[in-house]
């Protein structure tokens, strides 16, 4: 079993999380074309690498930040998000 | 005895041709260069030297052919789809499937089966109705069945999965079957060697030349090609071949697991899909159960497994089929699936000229083998889209108009 450390409770089973993509910053909708905003809804990083990713500690509705090595499924690091640069 | 045996024992030469011609240096210039020797690179490579006279091609895999996704699915074939691009499109894949033994003079073990998506709620019986209204339109063998019809093909199913999921019916269709899939790679290979294309294994693409906003070349590992023609049909590698030539693309990757268990009797013949159980199981011609479930929960390049997949698909599978308590997994594994955010897949042309994308293949990929070669081929030959993949081009994201395929591409999405 898969162990993630959520930094609020701690190690937990990699069941208990809930996975929300890479953090990506959203473009004003209000200013910017619609080819930025379509790039912005539909275009991800696919390739492999280290990841700065929401993640949610679902029993705790917990949101924070893992770092992740996407090529070896490893977390590097996990935060909260006001605590990470 | 078979004498045959005991000629090859006896011969100090192979006495039979190899399968493929061993070429020991990439040339340094072909018409058209194919990254991945997996099943769609490979009936590509096909197509252009049967059906457009293009022999001047190289396929280049960074492993062995047939190694990637090609090897590494439940080998369904059917097309009873959702959107009519869709629908028309794996339906020629289905046909050109059931002669491809006798053209390739190789048993692909096609086998027949019948194809059940069980429908538990409501909800999944409204889209199998959908579907099978759709699919009817387009001339395809499906319908909306009873629980009676699903007990009647597979006697051993309990048709309440364990009291919480009952069967209501289920979206029939006759001609789903399943393949050997290492021959199909194996056999589009050694059709495209025999009219010249070379093939290379252990070579890897390392970068892609461009200038002026077209291709002039390949960079390998063994060298430097050059070439105003890639077609990239790489599957879960897509993201770092899209990165090569600056494209960027909605395709994500997880892994998708399967397993197989021991050998036992003949006891199911259609294919059994669940989309509420998140399974799907058929019988192989050796007796194994092929079972599959739904994509990992989160973004890995790797083919790694894990154990809670074994874990959760089993305890689904015994909801159907109780009497499986006693069998044993034999083996599991995972592919990269190259996901797309409506289920369709992404081919044709890019804003890079003579680069060919042929990806976004998710979860799909394996029974649209011969349409993608026959589609792409004729693609890169005339460099306009075969008219059956129209609906499929990378610009369908920046113009928000989606191919959606979701409720029919696969199971727990």
């Amino acid at each position: 079993m898969k162990i993630m450390t959520c930094p609020v409770n701690g190690p937990r089973a990699i069941s208990e999380f809930a996975y929300g993509g890479e953090i990506r910053p959203m473009p004003d909708p209000a200013t910017c074309s619609d080819d930025e905003w379509a790039d912005y809804v539909f275009n991800r990083n696919g390739s492999p690498g280290v990841k700065r990713e929401w993640w949610c500690h679902t029993p705790s509705n917990t949101w924070f930040v893992a770092e992740r090595d996407t090529a070896r499924d490893v977390v590097l690091r996990t935060y909260l998000y006001a605590e990470g640069s | 005895m078979p004498w045959r045996l005991l000629r090859f024992a006896l011969s100090k030469s192979h006495p039979e041709p190899r399968m493929f011609t061993r070429h020991d240096r990439l040339k340094p210039a072909y018409d058209v260069v194919i990254i991945g020797g997996g099943g769609h690179g490979l009936a590509a490579a096909y197509y252009l030297a049967r059906d457009h006279g293009i022999t001047n091609v190289c396929v280049l895999e960074k492993g062995y052919i047939g190694g990637g996704n090609t090897g590494r699915n439940t080998t369904i074939i059917r097309s009873n789809y959702l959107t009519p691009e869709g629908v028309k499109f794996y339906d020629e894949s289905v046909h050109l499937w059931q002669d491809l033994s006798q053209e390739f003079d190789l048993n692909l073990f096609y086998s027949n089966r019948g194809h059940f998506t069980l429908a538990h709620t409501d909800a999944a019986l409204r889209t199998s109705r959908w579907r099978a209204e759709v699919n009817k339109h387009f001339g395809i063998d499906s319908e909306v069945v009873g629980p009676e019809v699903v007990k009647k093909a597979a006697p051993m199913i309990d048709l309440s999965c364990g009291g919480h999921a009952p069967i209501l019916g289920a979206l029939y269709h006759a001609p789903g079957a399943v393949a050997r899939h290492d021959a199909v790679a194996w056999g589009y290979g050694r059709g495209a060697d025999m009219r010249g294309v070379e093939i290379h294994q252990r070579t890897e693409v390392l970068g892609i030349d461009v200038a002026g906003g077209k291709v002039t070349g390949v960079r390998t590992n063994r060298g430097n090609i050059s070439t105003a023609k890639v077609l990239c049909a790489v599957a879960g590698s897509s993201p770092r071949v899209l990165d090569m030539v600056g494209i960027r693309s909605p395709i994500y990757i997880h892994p998708l697991q399967a397993m197989v268990s021991e050998p036992i009797k003949p006891w199911l013949d259609p294919i059994l899909v669940s989309g509420s159980l998140h399974v799907y199981i058929s019988q192989s011609a050796r007796g194994e159960l092929v079972m599959g479930a739904s994509l990992d929960p989160y973004e890995v390049q790797s083919t790694r497994s894990t154990f809670d997949f074994p874990e959760g698909l089993s305890a689904h599978m015994l909801d159907m089929f109780p009497f499986l308590s006693n069998v044993k997994v034999m083996r599991q594994w995972a592919g990269m699936a190259d996901m797309t955010p409506d289920f369709a897949p992404i081919m044709g042309r890019t804003p890079v000229e003579g680069f060919y994308l042929d990806a976004g293949w998710g979860t799909w990929g394996f029974k649209a083998t011969p349409v993608c070669g026959k589609t792409m081929s004729y693609t890169v030959a005339n460099d306009r889209e075969h008219e059956l993949i129209t609906g499929f081009s990378l610009d369908r994201f920046r113009n928000f108009a989606l191919t959606g395929e979701k409720g029919a591409a696969s199971v727990g999405h």
